[in-house]
């Protein structure tokens, strides 16, 4: 009863801060409101005993990616509405929408099918006291069917690191 | 609700009022440590004004006085910040460096209680986490100043912390590797038992260990990396605009940082709240000798008080006029230094009746607790076990104070350099390292080669 409580607290916080990130004018108070927003949804990942996810959002999302992002609206100094008027906003909207609809009914749709998909490739107890934990996560990563999806798309990291450097650099 | 209904709520409070309040009584000892260890460094004798009634503590009373005048200073609030975001940042950068602390053992337990505060599953990567949002309080500070200089530090402090985090994190993961665990419980675990047990007495450790330490100079914006704040350059950095509390805010954040990282360390390398030689269990079946060794510090505490008592003899006092409140001060150390021996051999004498009378410190008087047979053996490793992780964290930030005051700082490309070039691919080599070592020693060189 409390944790559920709890857990529809965290996500209306969640979703007003998501709100905010698009509707707030000055850049830095947008930037800020998203990593609100992946600060509750840590919060609900923790609630649903999926510690580890909810640790590595808060250190990969708000640590890393929001701290770059939040760092480069610095550099560039952009103050409220420097480069959007009302106008702008309001035309675009209704593709934003459009465009916004059409992502969550393909979320829905593949969150619909993961109950199915899951159990079928995992061969731990889901219902497990290490459900979630560390330990669980990294067996299902590196003794389960997803050791070569991992290695797969590790690889795939580096050559897109790789990629933006040779991109970024003209003389290497 | 029943006392024992109660009693988890009671615990998990206490928990967190005794990680709290082992942080902020640390903390003016720190400034204090720095003002002194500054001034021994610079051969001069540092702060020694400010007295209570004549008792001036070697310039403690210094520490007392500056909280006073940063509670009682006016609050400026420059008419160009954002004002929000300004005031937020000092509070975040305070608090997270208070929450980071919360994975951290400061004993193994205690009458079934985990002496820690919280049991966080992500262990060190907790901490990473929340190093990692302690970046925002500095960032916050520079930009929503609208000055320039502060803004210039808040950009250096944010590049540096994230470059430093790889090196940091790597670092742990040799650790993790070692331990099979992220849990910092577990971790301290491994290393209880004799000295060569500690993680930094392996190769991999202690490479390990020398780039998580640089790291966290880098992550505390200590010397030899304190540019976000380089005076010479950028006025106070990030925190040129603040003044009064919000300022201490910011201090109090530099020196609660210094502490977190020295109990990180000292835990992840250096055996956590583990006395060399003596396990847990060892410290419990032995309580009473404990206390009894504790009676050996008494001839310690007696020769501070007799040379409290020399220092009547030197220039200083014999120049002092008849009646100035100075004088007594020699004589109230002698009675401190006095009472403290003589507490220790109280509690050494405690000991030994415990030993004499086969009780074992049962405290069976106690008999609103469960389990009161370990309640006294349950104590005394406590205790043991808070002062030893203190001592391990002292001497860190005594490390921390001794640098700032030696080496020189880095410049800009220097420091970007030897984070990037350096020690990010040092830290990987060393993964890989650490990798093959566990694959072919899964219980450590000294079982595999059959000499433990």
């Amino acid at each position: 009863m409390f944790e559920a409580v709890l857990f529809y607290l965290f996500s209306l916080v969640a979703m007003v801060s998501g709100v905010g990130v698009v509707t707030m004018r000055n850049p830095i108070a947008s930037a800020l409101s998203l990593v609100v927003c992946f600060f509750f949804l840590a919060a609900d990942y923790v609630l649903m005993d999926a510690h580890f996810v909810a640790v590595i959002q808060i250190l990969v999302y708000a640590g890393a990616i929001m701290v770059l992002f939040v760092f480069v609206i610095m550099l560039l100094n952009l103050r409220d509405g420097d480069h959007l008027t009302f106008n702008d906003i309001g035309r675009r909207s209704v593709v934003g929408m459009g465009t916004a609809g059409l992502l969550a009914i393909g979320l829905f749709t593949a969150i619909g099918q993961l109950p199915v998909l899951v159990p079928a490739a995992i061969d731990l107890d889901p219902a497990g006291p290490a459900y979630g934990t560390i330990a669980y996560i990294g067996t299902a990563m590196f003794e389960g069917k997803f050791l070569l999806p991992f290695e797969t798309v590790s690889a795939l990291l580096t050559v897109a690191v790789v990629g933006a450097v040779v991109l970024a650099k003209k003389e290497i | 609700m029943t006392f024992e209904d109660t009693l988890p709520y009671l615990v998990a409070v206490g928990r967190c009022v005794f990680a709290v309040v082992f942080v902020m009584q640390i903390l003016p000892l720190l400034i204090w440590a720095e003002r002194k260890g500054a001034a021994y460094i610079q051969d001069r004798p540092g702060p020694n004004r400010a007295h209570v009634f004549g008792i001036r503590a070697a310039g403690l009373v210094h520490t007392l006085n500056d909280v006073v005048k940063l509670i009682m200073k006016e609050d400026i609030v420059p008419s160009h910040v954002e004002k929000r975001y300004w005031a937020a940042a000092p509070v975040i950068a305070m608090s997270v460096a208070l929450c980071t602390w919360v994975v951290v053992p400061f004993g193994d337990n205690f009458m079934g209680y985990q002496l820690k505060v919280s049991d966080i599953d992500g262990g060190v990567l907790f901490v990473l986490a929340a190093t990692s949002i302690g970046v925002y309080g500095v960032m916050l500070a520079g930009w929503a100043s609208n000055n320039k200089f502060s803004l210039l530090g808040g950009l250096r402090a944010s590049a540096q912390m994230v470059s430093y985090e790889l090196s940091m994190g790597l670092s742990a993961v040799v650790v993790f590797l070692m331990a099979g665990s992220v849990s910092l419980s577990t971790i301290a675990e491994m290393q209880a038992g004799p000295i060569w047990n500690w993680v930094v007495f392996t190769p991999m450790g202690l490479l390990a260990f020398v780039l998580f330490w640089t790291a966290a100079f880098a992550e505390t914006n200590r010397t030899p990396f304190d540019l976000p704040e380089g005076e010479a350059e950028l006025v106070g950095g990030y925190h040129t605009e603040y003044s009064s509390l919000r300022f201490a805010l910011f201090f109090m954040a530099e020196y609660a940082n210094m502490i977190v990282a020295s109990s990180v360390t000292a835990t992840l390398f250096f055996g956590g709240y583990n006395v060399p030689f003596v396990t847990p269990a060892m410290l419990r079946e032995h309580a009473d000798w404990v206390l009894m060794a504790a009676a050996g510090a008494a001839p310690l505490f007696l020769v501070f008080a007799v040379l409290a008592w020399k220092r009547q003899s030197r220039p200083f006092y014999q120049a002092l006029p008849a009646g100035d409140a100075r004088l007594k001060e020699p004589k109230v150390f002698v009675g401190v230094w006095v009472g403290a021996a003589l507490a220790h051999l109280a509690i050494g004498a405690a000991g030994a009746m415990g030993v004499a009378s086969k009780l074992s410190l049962n405290f069976a008087t106690f008999g609103f607790l469960e389990n009161t047979a370990i309640f006294g053996p349950d104590l005394v490793t406590a205790v043991v076990q808070v002062t030893v992780l203190a001592a391990k964290v002292l001497f860190g930030c005594w490390f921390f104070i001794w640098v700032r005051w030696t080496v020189p700082r880095f410049r800009y490309d220097q420091l970007m350099d030897l984070g990037w070039k350096r020690m990010l691919p040092l830290a990987l080599a060393n993964v890989l390292a650490a990798g093959i070592w566990v694959a072919f020693f899964p219980n450590g060189l000294l079982a595999t080669l059959g000499l433990k």
